[in-house]
């Protein structure tokens, strides 16, 4: 039964009324791996998540947990993963304890157990001496550092994170990205949303990034880099004619947006730069190493999404 | 343990304990209006109205005004006390505080989310009418042990509010609008639901008009108990009208949140 796989999905759909939130994506996860969803605001990211554990039914498609069906297996499968939401939703009347401590009760812990896996898990992220403040006092760093205490409760082989670093100080972010680096060594699997693409890149062993409910890439982060983007980003702010000119007329690609270029350099013309630094720009130009952000931004467009 | 079907089992009490931990942090701000309450109301009825109305006739025997309240004073606070609960307090933990959303990324399904609060409403009705029943018998108001049938009465009518409480929360938009509940059916069954005067010498219209209302039921109920007929017309009535009520609208406020908690 064990194919190595943690998360199987196939052509799984979600239908609200008149609109298609997500659209037929199939994907997979494979044990201690390390998965990212990338997509900008309303791509289908929140509620595809919402279906892998069992809280939005699907409108179609199959999807499995564990090799397990979701639609029948719920509730064996969300004892054994753990969900950090977007939202703050701790309970703010009770201390950090009882929030972990009445967390575990909805899975049927034993109390006692539970009092020594939350005290390990507050160490773990570094609020031991906190134990007995309460939400509302925290920063938004500790809270969402709390939420996924509260998540690892049940010793998840599986956890989920719907843009775990929204909004936090880069101190903070960076906390969180080395506890997930410790959990993923502990061989736990992890699924997380983002729209912050240096994150994306620095944590995800494969991704796929999803615009209007359906997959529009897939792969290692490097790999789509090469693929979509190549191997070096000329820019140029503002823009001769005459580059412009140049650069379609020699078949690079490129995009123009305002008065900004974005000239994508393929590891075979290596002289590019130069020609193009010493003929058409007057010191505006600028060469960089080819990032996610440009495979992110080329895929989904540079329209606002609101 | 399954209860009804795979989406019901005894797992709903986790979020009954949840709520009564989180309860026990403000037990003595909680505590004050059932014990508040009455004392206020026997205060004033009892000193002030005493010259106004110096007895009452209920089923062909006097009593005096307070001993003719002190019965509905406990039935309204076991309605007012559910009432409460499912509505208000349900909605900030399920709108501001997300604790629902949190709830179910576990394994606990909705209904027993919903089931969980409705059955802490129940708690909070009993509990209610146990520190009423205490302060009450402080006024020698209630009689022992007849009295303690008034507990199986509060699980009894706290559970019909609760659960048309929970219903409203499953269909009202926002915080502001449960004064429309509030205003046009607790309003005036407090009121009109046998609470304040006896219904014996009403016409018949507003007889039937009060017949239909929960609280009134639940007036009966707490007044033949504490006349010291437990087992009367009126009692099984009371029993059999809020038994039924609550069968409609449990399933009603299970029905109304799912379709407002899942999309």
């Amino acid at each position: 039964m064990d194919n190595g796989f943690i998360i199987e999905t196939e052509n799984l759909r979600k239908v609200y009324g008149e609109t298609t939130a997500v659209d037929g994506i199939s994907f997979q996860v494979r044990r201690g791996e390390l998965f990212g969803i990338l997509g900008p605001n309303g791509a289908g990211k929140t509620t595809t998540i919402r279906m892998l554990y069992g809280f939005s039914p699907m409108t179609a498609g199959m999807l499995k947990v564990f090799g397990k069906d979701i639609t029948t297996d719920w509730r064996a499968i969300r004892a054994r993963m753990g969900i950090c939401h977007q939202d703050n939703n701790l309970d703010p009347d009770l201390t950090l304890m009882e929030n972990l401590l009445v967390f575990s009760r909805y899975f049927g812990l034993p109390q006692k157990a539970a009092a020594g896996r939350a005290e390990k898990l507050l160490k773990f992220i570094g609020l031991e001496t906190r134990t007995d403040s309460k939400p509302p006092s925290l920063s938004g760093g500790m809270m969402r550092r709390l939420i996924l205490a509260r998540a690892l409760i049940n010793e998840p082989e599986l956890i989920i994170l719907d843009e775990p670093t929204t909004g936090l100080d880069p101190q903070s972010r960076h906390l969180v990205w080395e506890r997930l680096g410790e959990l993923k060594k502990q061989g736990i699997t992890i699924l997380l949303t983002t729209h912050y693409m240096e994150e994306a890149a620095r944590l995800c062993d494969r991704l796929i990034i999803i615009d209007n409910g359906k997959i529009i890439a897939e792969g290692k982060p490097s790999e789509l880099v090469k693929k979509h983007v190549g191997h070096e980003v000329i820019e140029s702010s503002p823009a001769s004619s005459e580059l412009i000119e140049f650069v379609k007329q020699r078949g690079f690609e490129h995009e123009v947006f305002g008065d900004h270029i974005l000239i994508y350099r393929r590891e075979e013309d290596e002289p590019l730069f130069q020609e193009i630094s010493h003929k058409y720009c007057q010191g505006n130009c600028t060469l960089r190493t080819a990032t996610l952000e440009d495979v992110f931004l080329r895929l989904t467009g540079r329209q606002l999404r609101e | 343990m399954k209860l009804l079907g795979n989406n019901i089992t005894t797992r709903f009490w986790s979020i009954w304990v949840r709520n009564w931990i989180v309860y026990l942090r403000t037990w003595k701000i909680n505590f004050l209006p059932p014990i508040l309450e009455p004392i206020l109301y026997i205060a004033a009825f009892g000193v002030g109205f005493r010259l106004l109305v110096p007895a009452v006739q209920f089923h062909g025997k006097d009593m005096s005004y307070v001993q003719f309240i002190a019965p509905a004073l406990i039935a309204v606070s076991i309605m007012n006390s559910s009432f409460f609960e499912t509505t208000y307090s349900s909605f900030v933990r399920m709108y501001y505080q997300k604790t629902f959303d949190a709830i179910m990324a576990a394994p606990v399904s909705v209904q027993e989310v919903i089931t969980g609060e409705i059955v802490w409403g129940t708690a909070r009705s009993v509990m209610t009418a146990a520190v009423m029943l205490v302060v009450l018998s402080f006024f020698g108001l209630v009689p022992w042990p007849e009295a303690f049938w008034l507990l199986p009465a509060a699980v009894l009518g706290g559970f019909a509010f609760s659960a048309i409480g929970m219903m409203f929360t499953g269909l009202i938009p926002n915080i502001e609008l449960f004064n429309l509940p509030v205003f046009l059916f607790i309003t005036p069954m407090f009121l009109f639901g046998g609470t304040f005067f006896p219904m014996d010498g009403m016409p018949s219209w507003a007889k039937i008009v009060a017949g239909t209302m929960p609280l009134t039921h639940i007036v009966n109920l707490c007044r033949e108990i504490c006349c010291g007929s437990v087992i009367s017309r009126d009692a099984v009535v009371a029993v059999s009208y809020l038994a039924v009520f609550s069968a409609v609208f449990y399933p009603l406020a299970l029905f109304t949140m799912r379709k407002r908690l899942i999309k």
